[in-house]
């Protein structure tokens, strides 16, 4: 095949057999119906068409988050760009891997504001890893392939490749797979021996120390998650967790704290503050996590293991960096380990647990289930118990149902959370749930969601229904966008400016009216029934869970405080918010 | 060309080119080249060189220098382009809506010993290059001159002992008692 020439759009499709894609998902329009022609000639990639480009992004974020696989979706030129843009940009945030193909009028009319043109290229140079305008035919599978790598590669992202309809039709020479050898792209995946040995040393020496780990264990692979629950308990340290890194340990564990961060749980956010030695696998010091900087952690020395170097020192400075990709690392880190016959000072250890296990007694994640109206924490914590022992991927949407899911459904596996943490995009859950339903078609794939987030891409449902993709999206209906309201509550004096979610849909009936079932549950007693009611079905579901309206979300760290400034379930609301907190989101 | 089915005009004709020495007064704010040079990247224009430094401190404004290639359509719509732009006060073609002057300077390192060193500063001396840095091995020359100037000047160079060049690219201003 590679000596015969192929037309543009054959050559898309050929690429994307060769880099083993089974599903793409996507839109058609004027500018991509060339590559849309040649993927109907062909069974081997499944196209999935979505309802909005922007589903199309996340559909692929969610594919590639359950799979650590990169996700493609394919989408026209101008609005078909530019919708796609905040599922890029959501993909940038988190590091998900994504090749997103956009169509562009042909290379003639570039400049010219022809239909449907947009500048793809500097519309998406902000939110990409990397992007490229393929202006010549001959370039066209050597791009497709590098687009692959670099999206996959180092800290990984979404790279846009962007193909002028000429070009998809002009007829080129197609290249297969190489290996390809950067110049300039070249990301470092081993560490530094010498640093790693320092670290070690550090981590023995400590007195209290703490793992904080983040969505680069996940994004290492699963290996990388095997070698940090090897190292964890060798070493006997507590672990604690980003929102990004949830499942990389499990939550059973006894050496778990819970997250960390603005909701994070007392013990986690008490053991880094406390903490002499921090070790930082794989997550960035992200300002949810770390709160007032100058109060962050102050007696530690941090190590920071990550495979971006400008992740290193960017807020905060740390002792010990390592630049390289943690499944290496960490492996490295168990061998100089085992190499030492030493062992961290018992006697200290003994101590830190104890306090570590004071503070857990503090059950910061408590709330009490009393009343005829369901608890938010209570739905997530019936839905954990009812679906534990299945095969379960959770993606959410964006608000208080979020951090309620990420801290009361409890993650065994890494890849089984799908959520958008640093773009924070309402609207992510439906379409990632899609994406990661077509990707592993026999498990439960659950939206926790609420229904303000929700109503942002509720037209993926009829792609759910289209392509009999059995997913559960479970609101958390409690009528109001909830972490607003929360603010609004805590800093602006209670006036719930645009806050309460008017004249919504009847979630039963929008269900059925798209082809999937609708449930409501509003009674605590009858919620397990419900569930199962859900559980039990073969097709998609909305379970409209009518939760208590004015439940806030708690611990909580308010902006501009130190992490042992946390608001408890039990203290009085309003308190510990600074006037220069206020400034911050 | 065999048209293909497609919604738009597809046309193979082959564009004369032609060249344009822009020079463009900005307000020097924040993210004010990205525009100017985002607008060429985004409309596919080209830029062949490309200086950029503020001229009126008290004023904040700068002046950017692109010189750039295309057919005269498109460099009269590079024009309009460019003048729309918020920041942009003003676009002149020195290379034909007013009587210009270009000039550019480059940086030039030999690596020369022997008679080679004596053929490098007579060369030097045809060009009016400055020497700006001299070692037993080695010469810098500063020369200043038109792009074709700067390029004689480098092939002459390259027999003898060439390591490596930089060029700042091209300023250009208008002839006359006027402002450009």
């Amino acid at each position: 095949m590679s000596n015969q020439l192929m037309t543009g759009a054959e050559i898309v499709v050929k690429a994307l057999q060769d880099q083993g894609v089974r599903h793409i998902f996507g839109y058609p329009g004027g500018a991509v119906l060339p590559i849309y022609d040649a993927l109907f000639q062909q069974y081997t990639v499944e196209h999935i068409l979505v309802r909005h480009e922007q589903g199309a992004a996340h559909a692929a974020e969610g594919y590639a988050r359950s799979t650590g696989k990169a996700g493609v979706l394919l989408v026209t030129s101008g609005p078909g760009a530019t919708n796609a843009v905040t599922g890029l940009a959501d993909a940038m945030m988190d590091s998900i891997p994504l090749v997103c193909i956009t169509g562009q009028v042909p290379t003639h009319l570039i400049g010219s504001d022809a239909f449907q043109e947009c500048d793809t290229v500097g519309i998406t140079r902000a939110c990409t890893k990397h992007n490229f305008l393929v202006k010549d035919v001959d370039d066209l599978a050597r791009v497709l392939h590098d687009a692959f790598h670099i999206a996959t590669t180092g800290r990984p992202g979404p790279v846009v490749v962007d193909i002028p309809k000429d070009v998809q039709f002009r007829r080129g020479a197609y290249s297969g797979l190489n290996n390809i050898v950067h110049r300039t792209y070249r990301p470092r995946v081993k560490g530094d021996p010498a640093r790693i040995e320092q670290a070690v040393e550090l981590m023995i020496s400590a007195r209290r120390p703490v793992f904080y780990t983040g969505g680069g264990v996940i994004n290492a692979g699963s290996r990388a998650s095997v070698l940090l629950r090897e190292l964890v308990r060798l070493t006997g340290f507590p672990i604690t967790s980003t929102l990004m890194g949830l499942g990389a340990f499990p939550a059973s564990d006894r050496q778990w704290l819970g997250m960390l961060g603005m909701h994070g749980t007392y013990e986690a956010n008490l053991a880094m503050n406390r903490c002499d030695v921090m070790i930082n696998i794989g997550a960035r010091f992200d300002d949810r996590v770390t709160g007032r900087l100058d109060a962050f952690s102050p007696g530690s020395k941090k190590i920071h293991v990550d495979i971006d170097p400008s992740s290193i020192n960017k807020t905060v400075r740390v002792d010990v960096p390592i630049v390289g990709d943690c499944a290496h690392v960490l492996e490295e880190m168990i061998a100089v380990w085992k190499a030492k016959a030493r062992k961290p000072d018992e006697v200290a250890m003994t101590a830190w647990w104890a306090q570590v296990d004071a503070w857990r007694a503090r059950n910061s994640l408590g709330y009490r289930q009393t009343g005829d109206t369901i608890k938010p924490q209570y739905a997530v914590e019936r839905l954990y118990k009812l679906t534990r022992e299945r095969k379960t991927y959770i993606t959410t949407e964006v608000g208080q149902h979020q951090m309620w899911a990420a801290q009361h459904y409890r993650f065994e596996e890494p890849n089984r959370w799908m959520t958008s943490g640093g773009l924070g995009t309402m609207g992510y859950g439906i379409p990632a749930a899609v994406g990661v339903q077509v990707a592993h078609p026999d498990a439960l794939v659950i939206d926790i969601a609420g229904e303000a987030s929700v109503q942002m891409t509720m037209q993926e449902l009829s792609t759910a229904v289209q392509y009999r993709l059995p997913i559960k999206i479970f609101i958390l209906n409690n009528e109001y966008m909830g972490m607003v309201r929360q603010w609004q509550q805590l800093l602006h004096g209670g006036r719930y400016a645009h806050s309460y979610s008017e004249a919504l849909p009847d979630f039963v009936k929008l269900a059925e009216a798209y082809g999937g079932k609708g449930i409501r549950a509003i009674r605590p007693d009858e919620l397990d029934a419900k569930i199962q009611e859900m559980l039990d079905y073969d097709g998609p579901v909305i379970f409209d869970c009518v939760v208590d309206k004015l439940e806030n979300c708690y611990p909580m760290i308010p902006s501009g405080a130190a992490h042992d400034e946390m608001i408890l379930p039990d203290a009085v609301a309003g308190a510990g918010v600074s006037e220069a907190g206020k400034m911050l989101v | 060309m065999n048209q293909p089915a497609s919604a738009y005009f597809l046309s193979d004709a082959k564009p004369r080119p032609a060249k344009a020495t822009l020079s463009i007064t900005v307000d020097n704010e924040v993210g004010a080249l990205a525009r100017v040079v985002g607008l060429f990247s985004g409309r596919g224009y080209n830029i062949e060189s490309l200086t950029v430094a503020e001229t009126d401190h008290q004023k904040h404004t700068s002046r950017i220098t692109i010189v750039t290639s295309g057919t005269v359509d498109v460099i009269d719509q590079i024009k309009a382009q460019l003048g729309r732009l918020v920041p942009v006060h003003r676009v002149v073609d020195l290379a034909v809506d007013k009587p210009g002057l270009e000039r550019e300077m480059a940086l030039v390192k030999i690596a020369a010993t022997g008679e080679n060193r004596a053929e490098a500063l007579r060369l030097a001396e045809v060009f009016r290059a400055r020497v700006i840095d001299i070692s037993p091995q080695s010469f810098v020359f500063e020369l200043t001159g038109t792009p074709v100037k700067i390029d004689a000047f480098v092939e002459m160079m390259i027999p003898i002992g060439l390591v490596e060049l930089s060029r700042t690219g091209v300023v250009a201003i208008g002839r006359g008692a006027e402002a450009t």
